[in-house]
């Protein structure tokens, strides 16, 4: 057969909704896509636990302390499931987490963004995980069988994050009025960014689609963050606050929010390395990553000489 | 093929330097397991994932930490993924044709008089 014919074979699969299984025949453009989306997928989920780990120790009660701690474990759990994910396609988890260490691999802006007062764990949770949940609720119809089957597990998870960072809000928003104000001003900052994570706008791009042919994905940047828009808009009501965008207006003809413009120049520098914590989330990443060596290779060694013992034993 | 897929969709945030990243799996070397996570008693196993450990006693350990925290299991099987043998989907023709002009396997094959009722 020639390399036609299975990319015939391969896109004929895709087309009738057939998923693509790890010792499939694939082109090598669907591996290297899936590759690097998958562990920029996984980086996100690590680094994201930062911002809100900053909150742990300050939690303002027990439960609340708790909720938070089970989160941000839910979340290396989806690293964890996103990096195996990765591997089925031939990439080390190595080679990944140095990728992420040394600044080669991308993860989401979002989380270069300080967490600056407990009202920010609530806009994180409801904003920036919602945010997150549009684009993985797509991702688990992804054609490659086991990106798919890790969101499937990780929108089972992330529903409860959306719902307690909303919940912190609530609590907040009937508060008193230092509590109101700290509730608004955590919208205000995370807004925009929430709105950026969605990416670049569809116009901005003159390439092929080639992502959607392949349905890796389902749905544009701009799609989902239209979804977004419209979502939030709804559930800002009954908070009692605003969101900080003066165009934000419901478009009868559309069927849909009309919102303002993105300021991209922030989005581009941010992508590019000059976030506000940029550095500070790679520095904090990679202290995590030399402190723990002892530890990986104290294991390995327990490992090594107990399946020794075990050899003797047996001879 | 490459510049086809430069589009930055949410969650692709472009082109990372691939290949130049030595690897550094003999850091670590922490083994590959493949997780069976029972959900019910009565129930099969079923594959739930995989993860890096040590040993089997730590693959254990994390796999209840990982896979089970909602109670999404009461048994786990943990199998050090380069023991398992995958069938090759190239040769899934040979593999499970001679099955397909079997149709006398299944029971729509036999044509009974409706007084036979239910069997
Ligand atoms: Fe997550
Ligand atoms: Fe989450």
């Amino acid at each position: 057969m020639q390399i036609q014919d299975f990319e015939k074979i391969f896109q004929g699969k895709i087309d009738t909704e057939i998923k693509i299984e790890p010792k499939d025949w694939m082109p090598d453009a669907y591996r290297k896509t899936n590759v690097r989306q998958i562990s920029q997928h996984a980086h996100s989920e690590v680094v994201g636990m930062l911002p809100e780990g900053n909150w742990i120790s300050r939690a303002p009660s027990l439960k609340r302390k708790a909720i938070l701690l089970a989160k941000v474990q839910d979340e290396a759990g989806h690293g964890l499931y996103l990096y195996s994910a990765a591997e089925t396609l031939g990439v080390s988890r190595d080679e990944m987490i140095e990728q992420l260490l040394t600044g080669k691999a991308k993860y989401s802006s979002i989380f270069n963004y300080p967490t600056l007062t407990w009202a920010d764990m609530g806009a994180v949770g409801w904003l920036v995980d919602g945010a997150a949940i549009l684009n993985q609720v797509m991702l688990c119809r992804t054609s490659y069988g086991p990106y798919a089957r890790a969101m499937v597990r990780i929108c089972k998870e992330e529903s409860f994050h959306q719902r307690q960072g909303f919940e912190i809000l609530l609590v907040l928003s009937k508060g008193t009025p230092e509590q109101k104000a700290m509730c608004q001003d955590a919208i205000n900052r995370w807004w925009w960014p929430s709105l950026m994570m969605f990416g670049p706008k569809d116009t901005e791009s003159t390439n092929s689609d080639q992502s959607m042919k392949w349905k890796i994905k389902r749905k544009t940047n701009d799609e989902l963050r239209q979804q977004f828009v419209d979502m939030v808009v709804g559930q800002i009501k009954v908070l009692g606050m605003t969101l900080p965008d003066a165009d934000l207006k419901w478009n009868e003809e559309r069927n849909h929010y009309d919102f303002g413009e993105i300021d991209w120049n922030e989005f581009w520098a941010v992508v590019k390395g000059n976030g506000p914590c940029n550095k500070e989330r790679l520095d904090a990443r990679n202290k995590a990553h030399a402190e723990g060596a002892w530890v990986r290779e104290a294991a390995m060694a327990y490992a090594e000489k107990k399946s020794k013992k075990l050899e003797r034993k047996v001879a | 093929m490459n510049n086809l897929i430069i589009k930055q969709y949410y969650g692709d945030y472009g082109e990372i330097e691939t290949g130049a990243a030595s690897t550094t799996s003999a850091e670590t070397g922490w083994p590959l397991w493949e997780v069976f996570i029972r959900s019910k008693q009565g129930l099969d196993h079923k594959h739930a994932g995989s993860l890096h450990a040590a040993d089997a006693q730590m693959a254990i350990e994390n796999a209840r930490d990982v896979y089970t925290r909602r109670m999404e299991g009461v048994s786990i099987w943990v199998v050090e993924s380069k023991h398992i043998t995958a069938s090759n989907p190239d040769e899934a023709g040979e593999l499970y044709e001679p099955a397909i002009d079997k149709v006398y396997r299944h029971p729509t094959f036999y044509d009974l008089p409706d007084e036979v009722g239910h069997m």
